[in-house]
């Protein structure tokens, strides 16, 4: 097991040393010219390995492809050297390569080869290998980095094991091994999206999870893999509320905008009867039909009056007060989506709230304030009331950059009303003076719209647009043109001044668009005008064929409108534009001089419709409505990446409508278990009061069901992998060869593909297992383990048998105690089938036997794992040894310490726990600590030795505390030692079954006087 | 989530591609480069560019875009979070967030990378995690050790904080913070020197019009801490007047309950530097402009020519000093050259970046600093309409112009003496005059 992961952390500890020693002069990545620093670290010999700086080339240059393969020679050569320190430099150089982009694929045997030549056992590619760690290693954080570089694996062929593996661990022990399986759920789910009914089980198992580190992981596996089996939410719907707060902030946003769909499908609109009437009230407004208006409103009053008083349901209740608190969180996205959640969720009085956070936000990093403001810009449409005390921090700083600048200035436009329109409008025209000219154009727009959205206010706008067209900047003025045009289409009888002034502008205005507007302006309006405009056609028939096309375009229009209304003055000229468009290169302006001339030039043939080109042209138009670009973006969810770009992304759940009636909302009721002493809800309220921010409770970080986990294992060691007592047992990796050539056959075949992604996931393998060195000094539980005789080599007749607890979870039974035996043959003759005979049991204990060992030839050592289920007693285990010719009759008496393993617990989870065994279930004893006894890290050590515990984090140098449960009842052991002055010192023992208590303490008493 | 992430230097060289699903081609970053074509300066390239199979989410830092290209949707927010947290994390490794540190330090950051993110969702982002699975870089520590003789060195570097030999970057023990729900604590801290260091530092962000009268002005605050303490200590930190503070943000760390029932900040600190809080002082509160400028520029119809005359002077400083006062305009384009006077610092300016820069130092009260003098114009050129604003940094010591006052920190679950400082700086936010 040991040496399993001796790969990681032999290639690793090479890449360690170096780093070590060459760090300070090799960095891995070189600038493109100049000298490689790492030059220096290679002793001049080997020198020649390594190509000079100077020639290595340009990342992307078009030598590359030729270059590449002498370099990989390189680096091939390397890597077979037998100097470590080149192959070192090799890896890093290849890691370099990664980083920049290269394909380094052809390499890949190389590397392995280069892994594999110490360890022949242990090759990358040997998902099975990771299995086992995942499911067999004491240690916690090991069996979720196996997990999680087995998931990384993008292979295919290790689609069941991969299953196998997250299957298992997701009903482990620790919460963290489960948090990993939770992650591993949408990498199988990618590479094999049939596995997806499989993995919603497992989703839906760690849904139930009651962890803070799972909740988070969970809901985003169960966002990438089945977002739409909303469902499964409902039981666990409480819980997510309640742990939201004390979830990492990654996971809180996922959650929330999760809970933000759910509670939209389950819930009723709280702003119901408000949005009825408004909706009445805005029908009656625009309605074009009083009367219809009118029945529409009382309709809608009706309604209101038939729909029931509206009651909040105390889950959405719940939801909403648990989320609030996060408004407060340093991170922007957290924010974000607490804000979203409002927005869509609360009632309308209450949305206010998240106004002050969001404006908080824009003091951040200038990505953040763009998709704070895209979000906000969208809000004060709706509810333009929350933002309107913040008017000033929306102000406009010439530091900002341009799309900061729109993006404010947009929320400026929406906040506008009577009241602060004419500070605004100073703000305006303060902008209008800004160096940066596309902000200028956007404030010329934004004005336009001011004045279109406040009657009061129109005059000076177009007042004061005017005066822009006397600015000396060309896209000024022609800005200020399309704003007025749109401006004066409101009131044109009023303006005939301006349109004069305007159709002077013709004689220096450039800017298409300009022009356009302008020429439309005058033929729309030429009656108020009836001097000028025919001479404005004069001069652009001189200019037609100069004109940009929308320009062009236009010149006919007016030609059109001025023909009908002037045409004693205009004919000429019409005909002459006509002629001259008849011949442009544009067909759509050909098309159109055609058109107009079958129109308006009446000849013989000409139709019925002739008779009504005056009305078809100078038809009483409509005026445009300036609106918001934002406007109507509230149907996609907040703070999303759609609701940015206003188009669907790839993957996007829509957020639904709010349902007409209430789903059942007993749905979301759960049977509190017994553990859980509040047994109402009204009660758990009150505690989530209590609660701290960050509450020490972890919740309970038992598996959620330890059922399934039996039959997993089963149909997985029947799998062709290795089963797990082999795998401890592989001192000698020569015997491992025989029972693996399916998952060698399966290596052979992920080498013929030599796949890039190979390499890749072998990579992420190798950096991730940088950082577990060793797993001696990784796991505290896994010290120096005890070894017993069972049987001397001398009543054994020359076969010698010792065991010992290997502290590891019998993958078999969760129940069993392991226990590795180890066969020594000191014979000179092989023993033949060794095996368990007969085992004399107590009443309630059972003996998962080792498999038969076939034969341990002369001089071998062989080892086995065997579980026995004590029943949390000490009682020993009987039974007989048999080889092929004796009978040994031996027996297993464990250590109290064995029978117990550890559990993770918080340290108020500790002090909870230690509250409810109090009385009989407490024994203290007062003792002095032995000489070697100093400072907490040697009683922990000595503690963890004598009993399979888990140390509980804690506060205090004084106490030390140990948690663990016993392995056949699961009944809690806690451990406490408190140290004193004077080498005093009291331990205490809290645990439910007394018996086990007692001996726990006088043998921790032992360990410690010693 | 995040697919992968590509880091671009502004002259547009992927220097570092990292991918967690499969390998995208860098050539999706084309994008950024025709976003960035079309941009006036880095900064106003767009963070969010749609492109027809992928989208790119940049955040553009020292120098630096920082680009994530995503596949499906994904709050833009959260991933411009995580972009900034790498870039922190970066800084906080490597001293400083270029170019040249990342290329030296590559196997680092890749490890970094990785634990940061698995399959594209944030893993280990807390530095206090990451330190603990990947030991910062040597070199540098054992340069400044021998140089400074290590002591020092503690309160310099963020991340020394890192125990140990460190003869390689890889940490000798498991990351067992990640298990805990305090994940931003490293447990078996230990220092000799038990201390802890709280700056709060306030900035002015402010707009004043031409006649000097305040546009807009407010205050936001931080609280930066420097924890180096044994154990695992539970703080409490109180405040004279924490009515003052408007809104609050905080460091996951603090209990927000306790925040709203008592008005105190009760927190096991995470073991280096963080950032406790961030808030806003009460928009009601008068803020008090520390200095008044009398500006005028102007531009000559004829003669290509102009005129700038600034004077700066002390107005409600509290009778602290004002130092560090630095004046920047960003003249318009046609703005050639300036041939200026002053009486106190120094004045640049650059023509081709067109910023005038006057160094002032310390504002005293007897002596009101003065620059003046000509700007000669493009000739031919118009005369340009639009009038520069002046953006002014300043920084008062040991002054919280908002009146914030730190009463006591005590501390609980160890029984050491540790030693205690709070240290007050205001400082000039976004500060414009208009002119």
């Amino acid at each position: 097991m040991q040496r399993l992961l001796q790969l990681p952390a032999n290639a690793v500890s090479m890449v360690k040393t170096a780093q070590g020693q060459e760090e300070a002069r090799s960095p891995v990545l070189t600038p493109d010219n100049g000298q490689p620093a790492w030059y220096n670290a290679v002793p001049p010999e080997e020198s020649r390995h390594i190509r000079p700086g100077g020639e290595q080339e340009e990342p992307g240059s078009s030598e590359d492809a030729q270059m590449q393969p002498l370099r990989h020679d390189d680096l091939k050569e390397m890597l077979d050297s037998n100097k470590d320190s080149l192959k070192l430099e090799a890896m890093k150089r290849i890691v370099a390569m990664i980083a920049r982009g290269k394909n380094a694929s052809d390499l890949f045997p190389a590397v392995v080869k280069n892994v594999a030549c110490k360890n022949i056992e242990v090759s990358p590619p040997r998902p099975s290998r990771y299995r086992d760690i995942s499911q067999t290693d004491p240690n916690q954080l090991i069996r979720a980095s196996a997990l999680r570089v087995l998931s990384s694996i993008r292979v295919t062929i290790i689609v069941p094991i991969m299953m196998l593996a997250i299957k298992e661990a997701a009903s482990d022990m620790s919460p963290y091994v489960r948090k990993t399986a939770a992650h591993a759920i949408p990498k199988l789910y990618s590479l094999d999206p049939d596995q997806k009914d499989q993995l919603i089980e497992v989703i839906e198992k760690l849904l139930a999870d009651k962890t803070t580190l799972v909740a988070g992981s969970v809901v985003m596996a169960f966002e990438e893999v089945c977002p739409e089996r909303i469902d499964l939410i409902h039981k666990n719907y409480r819980k997510l509320c309640n742990l939201l707060i004390d979830v990492e902030e990654w996971g809180q946003v996922v959650i929330i905008n999760m809970l933000t769909r759910y509670a939209r499908t389950q819930f009723l609109n709280p702003n119901a009867n408000e949005s009825l009437l408004e909706e009445g009230g805005e029908k009656t407004f625009y309605g074009s039909d009083e009367e219809e208006g009118k029945e529409d409103k009382v309709e809608a009053a009706a309604l209101v009056v038939k729909r029931k008083p509206y009651v909040m349901d105390p889950d959405h209740r719940l939801l909403l007060r648990n989320t609030k608190p996060l408004l407060q969180s340093r991170n922007a996205a957290v924010v974000m989506a607490v804000a979203q959640l409002y927005f869509h969720l609360a009632p309308k009085a209450e949305v206010g709230v998240i106004a002050k956070a969001l404006v908080r936000l824009m003091r951040s990093h200038s990505e953040v304030q763009y998709v704070v403001l895209q979000n906000v810009a969208t809000m004060t449409i709706k509810r333009r009331g929350m933002f309107e005390p913040y008017l000033k921090s929306f102000y406009i700083r010439s530091t900002d950059p341009t799309q900061i600048k729109v993006l404010k200035l947009e929320v400026l436009t929406n906040l506008a009303n009577e009241t602060n329109i004419s500070t605004i409008l100073r703000e305006f025209q303060t902008y209008i003076k800004s160096m940066d000219k596309d902000f200028v154009a956007a404030t010329i727009q934004a004005i336009g719209r001011c004045a279109t959205n406040i009657g009061e206010v129109r005059d000076t706008c177009l007042n004061g647009l005017v005066q822009l067209l006397s600015n000396r900047d060309e896209l000024v003025v022609a800005e200020s043109v399309v704003v007025i045009k749109k401006l004066l289409q409101m009131q044109p009888e009023k303006h005939s001044d301006i349109i004069k002034h305007m159709a002077k502008l013709t004689d220096n205005i450039q800017v298409p668009m300009a022009r356009a507007s302008i020429l439309w302006l005058i033929g729309e309006y030429c009656e108020h005008v009836p001097k000028i405009a025919p001479d404005v056609l004069r001069k652009m028939a001189k200019s037609f064929t100069n004109e940009e096309d929308i320009v062009k375009l236009q010149i006919l229009n007016l030609a059109a409108k001025l023909y009908l209304t002037n045409s004693k003055q205009t004919k000429l000229l019409t005909q002459y534009v006509l002629n001259l468009a008849k011949y442009d290169q544009n067909y759509d302006i050909r098309d159109r001089a055609r058109f107009i001339r079958q129109l308006i030039v009446p000849t013989d043939k000409s139709g019925a419709l002739s008779k009504y080109a005056k009305k078809l042209f100078l038809a009483l138009k409509p005026a445009p409505v300036l609106e918001s670009p934002f406007k109507d973006r509230d149907h996609f969810q907040l703070g999303s990446l759609s609701h940015l770009l206003n188009a669907k992304a790839g993957g996007y759940q829509e957020l639904p409508d709010w349902p007409e009636s209430a789903p059942d909302p007993s749905v979301r009721n759960v049977e509190v278990p017994e553990w859980t002493k509040c047994s109402s809800r009204e009660k758990r309220k009150e505690k989530k009061v209590e609660k701290p921010f960050y509450s020490d409770s972890e919740g309970e970080s038992g598996p959620t069901e330890s059922a399934d986990s039996d039959s997993d294992t089963g149909s997985g060691s029947g799998s062709g992998s290795d089963s797990g007592s082999e795998d401890s047992g592989s001192e000698s990796g020569s015997e491992e060869s025989e029972g693996e050539s399916d998952s060698e056959k399966d290596e052979k075949d992920k080498r013929k593909m030599k796949k890039w992604r190979i390499y890749v996931s072998f990579c992420v393998a190798l950096l991730l297992k940088c950082s577990f060195p060793s797993p001696q000094a990784a796991s505290p539980t896994c010290g120096p383990l005890k070894t017993y005789e069972l049987l001397h080599r001398i009543t054994g007749e020359g076969l010698a048998v010792t065991y010992c607890f290997s502290r590891r979870p019998f993958t078999g039974d969760p129940h069993m105690v392991s226990v590795q035996i180890q066969f020594t043959n000191n014979t000179e003759v092989e023993a033949r089938s060794l095996r368990v005979l007969e085992p004399k049991l107590q009443s309630g204990m059972r003996i998962a036997e080792f498999p038969e060992i076939d034969v341990l030839p002369p001089g071998e050592i062989s080892t086995v794992v065997m579980g026995i289920d004590f029943c949390d007693s000490t009682q020993a285990a009987n039974f007989q040894l048999c080889t092929h010719t004796k009978k040994f009759f031996v027996t297993i008496q464990p250590p109290v310490g064995e029978l117990m393993m550890p559990i993770f617990m918080t340290e108020n989870e500790f002090k909870k726990e230690q509250g409810q065994l109090m009385g009989m279930n407490e024994i203290t004893e007062k003792l002095t600590l032995g000489e070697g006894c100093r400072g907490d890290h040697v009683i922990i050590q000595r503690v963890i030795s004598t009993a399979n515990l888990s140390r509980v984090p804690c506060g205090s140098a004084m106490e030390c505390r140990f948690a663990g449960k016993t392995v056949t009842s699961g009944s809690l052991v806690l451990v406490t030692v408190v140290t004193k002055e004077e080498r005093a010192a009291q331990v205490t023992v809290n645990c439910e079954k007394m018996l086990i208590g007692t001996m726990l303490v006088k043998d921790i008493l032992q360990a410690l006087s010693q | 989530m995040i697919h992968s992430l590509f880091l671009v230097s502004t002259a547009g060289h992927i220097f570092l591609e990292k991918h967690w699903k499969s390998v995208i081609s860098r050539s999706v970053c084309d994008y950024l480069f025709e976003a960035q074509g079309k941009a006036s300066a880095p900064e106003n390239v767009p963070p969010v560019i749609a492109t027809p199979h992928h989208y790119l989410i940049s955040v553009y830092r020292d120098r630096i875009f920082f680009v994530a290209v995503i596949q499906t949707e994904v709050p833009p927010l959260f991933v411009i979070e995580f972009l900034h947290r790498v870039a922190e994390t970066f800084q906080d490794y490597f001293g400083e967030c270029s170019e040249a540190s990342i290329k030296d330090n590559v196997v680092i950051v890749y490890e970094l990378l990785e634990e940061m993110l698995d399959n594209g969702f944030p893993l280990a982002t807390e530095a206090n995690i990451l330190k603990e699975m990947i030991k910062p870089p040597t070199i540098l520590r054992s340069v400044v050790n021998t140089i400074t003789g290590g002591r020092e060195l503690r309160s310099v570097f963020a991340w020394s904080v890192a125990q140990g030999s460190g003869s390689s970057n890889v940490g000798g023990t498991l990351p067992t913070g990640q298990l805990s729900n305090i994940p931003w604590r490293r447990t078996g801290v230990k220092y000799t020197n038990n201390e802890a260091y709280f700056d709060v530092v306030e900035e002015i962000d402010a707009i004043l019009d031409k006649s000097g009268t305040v546009v807009f002005a407010e205050i936001q605050g931080v609280i930066d801490a420097c924890v180096k303490l044994s154990g695992m200590p539970d703080l409490t930190l109180s405040f004279v007047n924490p009515r003052l503070l408007d809104d609050v943000s905080f460091h996951p760390c603090v209990r927000f309950k306790r925040w709203e029932a008592e008005r105190v900040l009760s927190f096991i600190p995470p073991d280096g530097n963080f950032r406790l809080m961030s808030y806003h002082v009460n928009a009601q509160n008068l803020v008090a402009i520390p200095v008044y400028v009398k500006q005028n520029v102007s531009f000559f119809e004829t003669g290509s020519s102009g005129r700038l005359d600034i004077t700066v002077g002390p107005k409600q400083t509290m009778g602290k000093t004002i130092e560090d006062v630095v004046i920047t305009v960003h003249m318009p384009k046609v703005v050639l050259n300036a041939n200026l006077t002053t009486n106190q610092g120094t004045s640049t300016y650059d023509p081709v970046t067109k910023v005038l820069v006057w160094d002032i130092g310390k504002l005293n009260q007897q002596k009101v600093p003065n620059l003046k003098g000509s700007l000669s114009l493009q000739s031919g050129a118009p005369r340009p309409d639009e009038n520069p604003t002046l953006n002014i940094d300043l920084r008062i010591q040991q002054l919280a112009i908002s009146g914030l006052k730190v009463n006591r920190l005590n501390m609980f679950g160890e029984k050491y003496k540790p030693f205690k400082g709070v240290k007050y700086v205001t400082k000039a936010g976004k500060f414009q005059v208009r002119t």
